[in-house]
């Protein structure tokens, strides 16, 4: 076949695998050289699965040679976001503490993308625990954006759309509590999708903030990003939290088109806090969305600008108990003490970095006694009032839209010694996770320096098919087709 | 105003052992995120229910079944301690 | 001045339910050390909780059971704490919303019955174990510490009583009728000395006939009925004398030392306590519907308190159904032995008796043994028909207990069964007078005592299995 295996989507590579125009070990072969011509300079990976890739290429082929149909994902290389378990193979959560853990079990996850027969090809690179907008805060270094190696990819699953951005993956898993997939998706010019709270199973996912969040996929297309959608969604008995009901069904209304859409402009958000080259893609985006006949209004969710603040508060209360674990006892990296509150001491201070540090004592003092009212319980409180606004707004509209961050890729280094600065990063893409309904993130355009510009959808908890329908919408008429330069397995 | 913060006693709590160098630079970046927070004091939500989860659910339970364990040497093999079946740690401080 | 204790007492009950509380691991004691774990119970990265249902309906029967206010809505939270026994460094537990609220316990003891409230009944997750290595065995002197996480997850049910106590005595009272009730309901084996209940309490003094409260201290650690007596009693006096001294109490958490038989201040009061409580976000809220709780109610078994009463209006004397009513399965027995026919008073008397007295001897607990009630009701008809002696029927208690089957074949079996044909005793009766005709002339001559000798002749001559009574009997008559 014509053109490189690892520039294909998931849906061209499940077509020509299922021809026979193109085998799974070809595949991988292709995502491998991929791999190899780009980790240097993009480090998106922390480990590589070689023979597990191997063998589940094998597997795939064999099914393909014995004529059955093996799936959709059937011999398709995918990533996995280093903060989700998969036995036997290290998972460190970007965390030095971490470093050499084998977890003795899959994550939910991980376990149905086998059973579809995809090909694992590795872990890849986050902010540690998954706390960063920008992939810098990993305790192995940071990943670079692959359209302009001096900036970041994006976080905190930089790494996962790094790779899919260049290629070395077709697709990746990503997990997003305050827009870890959405805005590492927007920066890296590719889909990124948060499905609703509750639709994906947790289990198996070094949680950051239990109540907010949730594995998505990362995809060059929407399509492909409906697809890893449908093979990761799903109850599982494991996850409390995981949703009980028939999961949204996205596929028959994929490619129903914006017409007669209702589509709610945030006013909040889509105005002056972005940069000229964000706000004029995205209003050409909305141009484009009106002309072919859905209807554009702005909507007014005056909680919003209380929402970065609840989250700054409830995210690291959260984490601060859910890192409570990491104490050099059972697992993970152990420095010496002479009594064994010394030893957690000492290897809690010497495993996890500045941030991870910062968001667990900021966690620890919102819930400690005479704060808990102030601090933690007030969050909550606003909590509600967000998710009153937002279920007032879908009153009226069929999904809200705005700019998945109010910036293309900042410079390495940029805004790290400022947390004010970074958290702002994500303010268009928080208030979903408070909310819980799911959300995603699609090119739709570059800055005046080719960065891409991602456009952000948001629909109802299990608005899913909307949300899908309105993104390939968008998806359509963006026409987004720019691959960043470092996409090239030839050598360098 | 930034909020003051006793550091040390959050440190303990959370079981970190960091220089007083740190717990300076720690305590001024908390108390100027804290400060960002301090709008939410503003707000009137007096009667506003805390939202815990974002989806109502009630009841998720599992029957009482018993399932499969871990090996126990696949998992005593990641502990940074152990003497024979058990994880092994320093002494404790406290007599409790 | 006299003093009077005011006790508090919070009782920790390991459930038994076959799986943990929040994963499928096999919930039992004496397993292989780290054998009984999983990703959960471990506190693994990425391991989520599951709350184990039949832990907390087990939670509200006992709620139920003692007339506490089930929640409508309960929710778990996070603990938060360092411990090197607890994997996540946080118990999950309950705070402001638990399973049950109120309700109350009658206690007997000094003579009288007090009602003790309780405060609330919740649920939560065990420790792993830890064994402090080391010379002395003391946790000062330990080299090392040693970690098993089998019990780690263990349903635990707290259940908190109000300060209504008022000696040492009525406390350890509580915690016994508390069990009983726990054993009733079948919800746990309560096995002190396996640590499956376990006691702390709060206790201050007062002037007696005060109804201020004085300050009070936390005492931690006690694991039978007889350390939470001692260390109350210790306490108390401590108290007393502290304040008979112009002291004061100073407010602190101690732990009872049992071999040293008194309490020790604990850990320093500073932050400890500051355990960071909020809603657990892995769980969503429990709310029970009302057929189950219906279920729950309509099921619930005769309470101790019930039963003894019972069994006291049939007769029983207090310490007797008392014994019957706690003992485990006594009560089952007793009433399955009065359903065949067994007089109650006499059952009782066996059970309690000898009954005890031989599985004590065999090294057997009653639910291991093959007697039944319908044994024991053919047990009494065998003695009303006079068919055994009461000597006999203790032996042949003692046989049916071994395994030998039922009284009537025992009895066969040892040759028990005492002569009822009237024909062969009076056979028996008509050859011994025959053979002692002097006495019998004595005998009708007004010497009664001589009624003895020839009872004794016959006994010997029919090897002991006539009757005594209806011998004397027959030996009047004939001489009469």
């Amino acid at each position: 076949m014509s053109g490189d295996p690892a520039d294909l989507t998931i849906a061209e590579a499940a077509a020509a695998l299922r021809s026979g125009a193109l085998s799974a070990a070809d595949l991988l072969a292709a995502v491998r050289r991929r791999a190899g011509a780009t980790e240097a300079q993009l480090h998106a990976y922390l480990t590589l699965d070689v023979e597990g890739a191997e063998r589940a290429a094998e597997a795939a082929d064999a099914a393909l040679s014995r004529g059955e149909d093996p799936g959709p994902l059937a011999g398709i290389p995918l990533a996995i976001k280093d903060n989700m378990c998969t036995r036997g193979i290290e998972t460190t959560s970007g965390s030095r503490l971490l470093a050499g853990y084998r977890p003795p079990y899959d994550a939910t996850v991980v376990g149905r993308l086998r059973a579809a027969g995809a090909v694992i090809v590795g872990k890849t690179n986050l902010d540690e625990f998954a706390m960063g907008s920008s992939t810098e805060n990993s305790a192995y270094g940071p990943t670079r954006n692959p359209w302009d190696p001096d900036r970041v990819p994006g976080g905190s699953s930089g790494g996962s759309a790094a790779a899919v951005a260049v290629g070395s993956a077709l697709g990746a898993l990503g997990s997003d509590t305050g827009g870890s997939i959405r805005q590492p998706a927007a920066l890296c010019g590719i889909v990124g999708l948060k499905p609703t709270y509750g639709l994906v199973s947790r289990y198996g996912l070094v949680a950051f903030a239990s109540s907010l969040d949730q594995i998505g996929p990362f995809a060059r297309t929407v399509e492909d990003a409906a697809t890893l959608f449908e093979a990761i969604c799903g109850h599982d008995p494991s996850d409390a939290t995981s949703y009980r009901g028939v999961p949204p069904v996205v596929r028959p209304t994929l490619e129903a088109g914006p017409e007669g859409l209702r589509v709610g402009v945030i006013a909040e958000l889509a105005g002056e806090g972005n940069e000229p080259a964000v706000l004029a893609a995205f209003g050409r985006t909305l141009e484009a969305l009106e002309v072919a006949g859905a209807e554009v209004r702005e909507v007014s969710l005056p909680s919003i600008p209380y929402a970065l603040d609840a989250y700054y508060l409830i995210a690291p209360a959260e984490c601060s108990a859910n890192l409570a674990r990491f104490d050099g006892v059972r697992y993970g990296r152990r420095l010496p003490g002479d009594t064994v509150e010394q030893m957690m001491a000492a290897t809690r201070r010497d495993g996890f970095g500045p941030e991870v540090t910062r968001r667990i004592l900021l966690g620890t003092y919102a819930l400690s006694a005479g704060y808990y009212e102030a601090f933690y319980g007030r969050a909550q409180q606003v909590r509600t009032l967000v998710i009153e606004d937002f279920a007032r707004a879908y009153g009226r509209v069929d999904v809200l839209v705005c700019p998945t961050s109010p910036t293309t890729a900042f410079a390495i280094g940029e805004r790290t010694e400022d947390p004010l600065a970074m958290y702002l990063a994500d303010v268009c893409t928080i208030p979903s996770n408070l909310v819980g309904g799911p959300g995603i993130s699609l090119p739709v355009g570059r800055d005046g320096a080719g960065l891409p510009i991602g456009f952000q959808v948001l629909a109802p908890p299990l608005g899913e098919a909307v949300l899908l329908r309105a993104a390939r919408a968008v998806e359509v008429l963006a026409g987004f087709a720019a691959r960043p330069a470092l996409a090239t397995s030839e050598a360098r | 105003m930034p909020v003051p913060i006793d550091i040390a006693k959050v440190a303990r709590l959370a079981r970190l052992a960091l220089t007083p160098d740190e717990m300076e630079a720690y305590g001024a970046q908390l108390g100027a995120i804290l400060e960002h927070a301090a709008s939410l004091q503003a707000l009137d939500i007096q009667g506003v229910p805390p939202t815990a989860h974002p989806l109502p659910m009630l009841n998720a339970l599992r029957p009482d079944e018993v399932e499969e364990t871990l090996e126990r040497e696949e998992v005593l093999a990641q502990a940074p301690d152990r003497d024979g079946p058990y994880f092994r740690v320093p002494p404790f401080m406290e007599d409790e | 001045m006299g003093y009077e204790a005011v006790i508090g007492v919070e009782t920790h009950v390991e459930l038994a339910t076959r799986s943990k509380m929040f994963c499928g691991c096999p919930n039992g004691f004496g397993a292989e050390p780290n054998s009984s774990i999983c990703p959960v119970c471990l506190g693994l990265p990425g391991a989520l909780p599951v709350p184990n249902a039949r832990a907390i309906e087990a939670t509200v029967s006992l709620g139920l059971a003692l007339g506490a206010e089930v929640a409508p809505h309960s929710v778990f939270h996070r603990k938060n704490y360092f411990y090197a026994d607890l994997p996540k460094n946080y118990q999950i537990s309950q705070f402001d919303l638990p399973l049950c609220r109120g309700g109350h316990l009658d206690v007997e003891a000094e003579g009288g019955t007090r009602r003790v409230g309780l405060t609330r009944i919740h649920l939560e997750e065990d420790t792993g174990k830890s064994t402090h290595l080391g010379a002395s065995g003391r946790i000062r002197a330990a080299e090392a510490v040693l970690l098993d996480f089998n019990r780690s997850g263990v349903p635990l049910m707290e259940v908190v009583s109000e300060p209504d106590l008022r000696s040492p005595e009525e406390a350890r009272a509580f915690a016994a009728e508390l069990r009983a009730v726990i054993l009733a309901l079948g919800i746990s084996e309560a096995r002190l000395e396996e640590g499956q209940m376990r006691f702390d309490a709060n206790v201050s003094v007062r002037p007696e006939g005060g109804s201020g409260l004085g300050t009070k201290v936390e005492i931690k650690n006690m694991n039978s009925l007889r350390s939470l007596q001692r260390a109350l009693a210790f306490e108390a006096e401590r108290q007393t004398g502290l304040l008979s001294a112009g002291g004061e109490v100073e407010q602190e958490t101690r732990h009872w030392d049992e071999a040293a038989g008194c309490t020790r201040a604990g850990r320093s009061k500073e932050e400890s306590s500051d355990y960071r409580y909020f809603p657990e976000p892995d769980l969503v809220p429990v709310a029970l519907e009302a057929a189950l709780l219906d279920r729950l109610r309509e099921a619930l078994p005769e309470l101790p308190a019930q039963r003894r009463a019972r069994y006291a209006a049939l007769g029983l004397d207090a310490g007797a159904a008392r014994l019957v009513a706690e003992g485990d399965g006594y009560g089952p027995l007793l009433d399955a032995a009065v359903a065949a026919g067994a007089d109650p008073r006499q059952g009782a008397n066996w059970l309690t008796g000898e009954v005890t007295a031989h599985l004590r001897r065999l090294g057997i607990t009653l639910a291991d043994a093959p007697l039944t009630g319908a044994h024991l009701g053919e047990l009494h008809g065998l003695v009303a028909a006079g068919r055994l002696s009461a000597t006999a029927a203790k032996e042949v208690l003692a046989g049916v207990l071994e395994g030998e089957g039922t009284p009537a074949e025992v009895a066969a079996r040892r040759d028990l069964i005492q002569i009822s044909d009237e024909t062969v005793l009076e056979a028996a009766v008509a050859e011994v007078l025959a053979a002692h005709p002097a006495e019998v002339e004595r005998l009708r001559a007004g010497e009664q005592r001589l009624i003895g000798f020839l009872v004794g002749k016959v006994m010997q001559v029919t090897g002991g299995k006539a009757d005594p009574r209806r011998v004397s009997e027959a030996v009047r008559r004939a001489a009469g």
